[in-house]
């Protein structure tokens, strides 16, 4: 519960931290920090349109697609604080949890007949089939480094296991990172501002939603970074410190976080879409060397 | 008294032969229920009130007594393919009244006698533990699935098809025959029993192989699947979905029995179940992918979910090796559950795709489209064996994932490295046929169900009948029911398991169980907030100016049904990728130079199956041999004796140098 909380906070600056970054590093002023949430708040307002190729699919997906990150947020823990719900291989419900997600905001986009659509569903339907293993190794390895299989045990673990999980933590982040980007369709994978709708993956799979529907959609997906920065913010976070500096590093890594994609966004070029798969599995064997890393540190005690 | 009961339905099904064609349903639906009802009730005696002893029934014939018995994991399985066998009939009703003017009385007679015998045959394999009344029921189910696929024999693949998939099954039942043989020249009697016996002394890895090759052709494991893609699409939908979801099944039912006799070698064994169910599980789904045949693609995911069934076989196997119980008990547990599961969803998804055909006469992805607006209930229900096979919560096929996946990572701390390593292997191949699943999935709704028809000769024009929605919601609501209540399915075949491979349940299963009843709880508040926000949407848009438009085509407003994003073309990327593996044969002449006014051109793709090409060429191979062979066939008596007389000498100077 304490991680949705944080992570509706979280949210409420996070996009307007990055389109900040962009616009200062571009030489504008730029919008005011809450400009995206203005945003949110005139789609809310908006009357919606319809296509008459739509059925109810196109109705419940931006629904389904919130919920299922709503409860993916309750599944986290924050660093010290447990949630309710945490169990043993949770982080495996909540891949599952996106993955449903995903899969309505896919089925979403194609119930438009759209080949435009079509064809930003599929993107999105390959990319996040190729990042899913990436997730999955990094769990195994921090799984194996610290010997417990729920996010809250393995994540205080973590801390307390003392130099040998540093290898693991630097990887941790950086595949973390990674997948937050691909999962949010940002810059190496897609580019959010681009214009043309054969180049585009996530806007081009909403050019049909309108007005509430389109601002779930947007609510879903700031929630959805702030969800990646609470997993990078677990790992980075000792459980040892007092209260007061772990809620001031918290939001500290989230600016930071924010921050490091504006300037990711304005100094890097989106890749060629051919180019994505390769650019993705590369992904799952930086965190596969990661594995191999800790199985030899943990081979030599074990010996 | 009982062993009269339970013989009965086998001389009753004979009537269905006899009674004229009004009343043959409902004759065939009685003797089924009879039999359900007959083996279900010592199945729930076995797995709730007698907790673990087995149900033993001994039938006198003319050639000496026969032993039915059904312990915990028989009970098991009864209950699943009763439930299968008897929705497929349900569905049957209304998916056979359009053949009713095309098929005689005679053909559809034989084909409600084969189905009965199907469903009987089954119950017989799960029944019978000596050697040779197995063989026979084993025989039994080929031979009547194989008359159940001939259903539409007029078509000459289907006849091929059929063909092969009774020769491929014959090769399996040699391969268990020569495992049995083994066993009785051993032991001197030709059982599972027996062979514990056998294991108890000798290398088990040779045997148990020989087993898991004749099982697994018919589980339709890779690469001894090769029938299976064939198979399913060339039979009536209710009987893809019987064979899909219980007959293939069978086969895991025969390695599992073997496994509980397996005294060693129990590490490497499971490795090599587990390799080769990864390696099912990924090409299983990556074919999947590339299908037009709706009812094709569905068969492909057969094989993908044998092999997260296998997965979780194997890594109990490795459990029972290590001697570490929680695994095993995560391993089988989470395999078997999947077979339970997969029984569901899959003859849920096979039944709708019958339905579609029903409705839009053809099952080329393709060529359908927009099916959603003339038929939403069976979108609905396909939605739901969609998700369901994905693995996605709150339904069915999460819960034995998760289980699996639990097991996997328990693993990879508490053996050597080398099994760390194959752990990860296997969780990759999870996660992988999990994100697969969801891509081949998202293709086969949304090109199926969504957007507008393609073709104008194929639309559908109205749902199918309550009868044939009936089955499929039976099916439904149980998946949710596994689903958001997983402790009353897993907490029985615990217990079965504990009993089946003598394992010591300790306290960390505690745990597991409390993981596994917080998945359920998640699974209603997921559904609850769904609800809560759809309330919330509906309420709002009530009161605003909603207006319908076309879709948004970047400002050009005259498209058509076939500019829409096809299958192939969702397909393309995950047939690029696997391009070695897939072999996809593209039909396309490119423009010449000489042309300058290009004429009109026509692209096609066939996806192929490099085992099945495989297999082909060995087959030519086998025929060239034979061909050669053919010539000593001359049709001349004289030769004929010539022969014999040659053989005669053979074996005259054999016995005489004591080679023989």
């Amino acid at each position: 519960m304490i991680a949705l909380l944080l992570a509706i906070i979280t949210a409420l600056f996070f996009p307007g931290i990055i389109i900040r970054v962009k616009s200062l590093v571009s030489g504008r002023k730029g919008p005011g920090i809450f400009q995206p949430w203005k945003n949110i708040f005139v789609l809310l307002r908006k009357s919606s349109v319809f296509s008459t190729t739509t059925s109810f699919i196109f109705q419940i997906a931006p629904v389904i697609y919130l919920a299922s990150l709503v409860c993916a947020l309750i599944l986290l823990p924050v660093p010290g604080i447990p949630s309710r719900f945490g169990f043993g291989a949770d982080f495996v419900l909540l891949a599952y949890l996106l993955a449903l997600g995903k899969f309505f905001f896919i089925i979403g986009a194609l119930d438009t007949g759209s080949s435009f659509e079509g064809m930003g569903a599929n993107r999105e339907a390959l990319y996040s089939m190729l990042a899913e293993p990436a997730f999955f190794i990094l769990f195994g390895t921090l799984a194996l480094l610290t010997g417990h299989l729920s996010m809250q045990s393995i994540f205080e673990q973590f801390h307390l296991s003392g130099y040998n999980s540093m290898i693991g933590g630097i990887i941790a982040v950086y595949v973390l990172i990674q997948i937050a980007m691909i999962e949010n369709s940002r810059m190496p994978v897609d580019d959010p501002k681009t214009h043309l709708e054969l180049t585009m993956i996530h806007e081009v799979m909403i050019l049909d939603h309108s007005g509430f529907d389109l601002a779930l959609i947007q609510i879903g997906t700031n929630l959805k970074f702030a969800l990646y920065g609470i997993l990078i913010a677990n790992i980075l976070i000792p459980v040892t410190w007092a209260l007061p500096y772990r809620i001031a590093l918290f939001f500290g890594i989230q600016t930071a976080f924010a921050a490091s994609i504006g300037l990711m966004e304005s100094f890097r070029a989106r890749k060629k879409m051919m180019k994505n798969p390769q650019f993705i599995v590369t992904l799952s064997s930086i965190a596969l060397v990661g594995f191999i890393l800790s199985l030899l540190m943990m081979y030599q005690l074990i010996r | 008294m009982e062993n009269i009961l339970i013989t009965l339905p086998v001389f009753l099904s004979f009537v269905i032969l006899f009674v004229p064609s009004k009343g043959r349903y409902y004759t065939t639906l009685f003797i089924s229920l009879g039999i359900v009802l007959i083996t279900s009730v010592p199945a729930v005696n076995v797995i709730f009130s007698k907790g673990v002893l087995p149900e033993i029934f001994h039938i006198a014939t003319g050639l000496g007594s026969v032993t039915l018995s059904i312990d915990g994991l028989s009970a098991f399985f009864i209950l699943v393919t009763n439930f299968t066998a008897i929705t497929g009939l349900l569905y049957s009703k209304g998916y056979l009244e359009p053949y009713r003017s095309l098929k005689s009385p005679a053909q559809l007679s034989i084909h409600n006698f084969s189905y009965t015998w199907l469903h009987l045959s089954m119950l017989g394999v799960l029944m019978l533990r000596d050697g040779i009344p197995f063989l026979i029921a084993w025989e039994l189910m080929a031979v009547s699935s194989f008359m159940l696929i001939l259903f539409e024999a007029e078509k000459r693949a289907t006849l091929k098809t059929a063909v092969n998939y009774l020769i491929q099954m014959h090769i399996g039942l040699v391969l268990l025959v020569i495992a049995f043989l083994l066993c009785e020249a051993d032991t001197g009697s030709m059982s599972f029993d027996a062979l514990k016996f056998y294991f108890s002394h000798h290398s088990n890895i040779g045997l148990f192989l020989l087993f898991f090759a004749g099982f697994a052709i018919k589980a339709g494991f890779i690469p001894f699947h090769t029938w299976l893609p064939e198979a399913h699409p060339a039979a009536p939908s209710h009987v893809s979905g019987v064979m899909s979801g219980v007959m293939i099944k069978m086969g895991i039912y025969g390695i599992v029995r073997v496994m509980t006799n397996v005294q060693s070698d129990l590490v490497t064994i499971g490795l090599i179940v587990l390799a080769v169910s990864a390696i099912s599980g990924i090409l299983g789904v990556m074919m999947a992918i590339v299908q037009h045949d709706l009812k094709k693609l569905l068969a492909y995911h057969s094989i993908e979910n044998i092999g997260i069934i296998g997965i979780g076989i194997g890594l109990g196997a490795i459990g029972l090796g290590i001697h570490n119980p929680l695994l095993a008990l995560l391993g089988f547990s989470g395999g078997l559950l999947h077979v339970l599961n997969h029984s569901l969803f899959k003859s849920l998804l096979f039944f709708s795709a019958g339905s579609v055909y029903q409705a839009c006469h053809t099952r080329n992805i393709e060529q359908l489209g927009g099916v959603i607006h003339k038929m939403p209930v069976t979108a609905g229900l396909f939605l739901t064996g969609s998700l369901a096979i994905c693995g996605l919560p709150p339904l069915n096929g999460f819960i034995s994932e998760i289980l699996i996946y639990l097991g996997l990572f328990q693993g990879l701390s508490t053996g050597t490295v080398y099994q760390s390593i194959y752990m990860l292997m296997a969780i990759i191949s999870l996660a992988l046929i999990g994100g697969l699943a969801i891509y081949c999935f998202t293709k086969a709704f949304g090109v199926v169900f969504l957007g507008v028809p393609r073709s104008e000769t194929h639309t559908a024009t109205s749902e199918v009948n309550t009868g044939m929605l009936f089955p499929q919601f039976l099916a439904g609501t149980l998946m949710f029911l596994i689903g958001m209540f997983p402790l009353l399915f897993l907490q029985p075949l615990a217990r079965i398991l504990v009993f089946l491979f003598q394992i010591n349940m300790d306290l960390s299963w505690i745990t597991i169980i409390r993981s596994i009843s917080l998945v359920g709880k998640m699974g209603f508040f997921l559904i609850g907030l769904t609800f809560l926000l759809f309330l919330t949407r509906y309420w709002v848009l009530k009161t605003r100016n909603i207006r319908q438009g076309p879709t948004w085509g970047c400002g050009y407003t005259t498209g058509t049904a076939r500019q829409q994003y096809t299958g192939t073309s969702f397909a393309d990327a995950v047939a690029g990728l696997a391009e070695p593996i897939l072999k996809t044969q593209k039909e396309d002449r490119p423009i010449s130079e000489e042309e300058i006014f290009p004429a009109e051109r026509s692209f096609a793709t066939h996806p192929a199956d490099v085992f099945r090409l495989g297999l082909n060429r060995l087959v030519d191979f086998l025929m060239l041999i034979l061909k050669k062979l053919a010539r000593l066939q001359t049709g001349n008596i004289q030769h004929y004796i010539l022969y014999a007389f040659i053989f005669m000498i053979l074996i005259f100077v054999l016995l005489y140098l004591k080679i023989l």
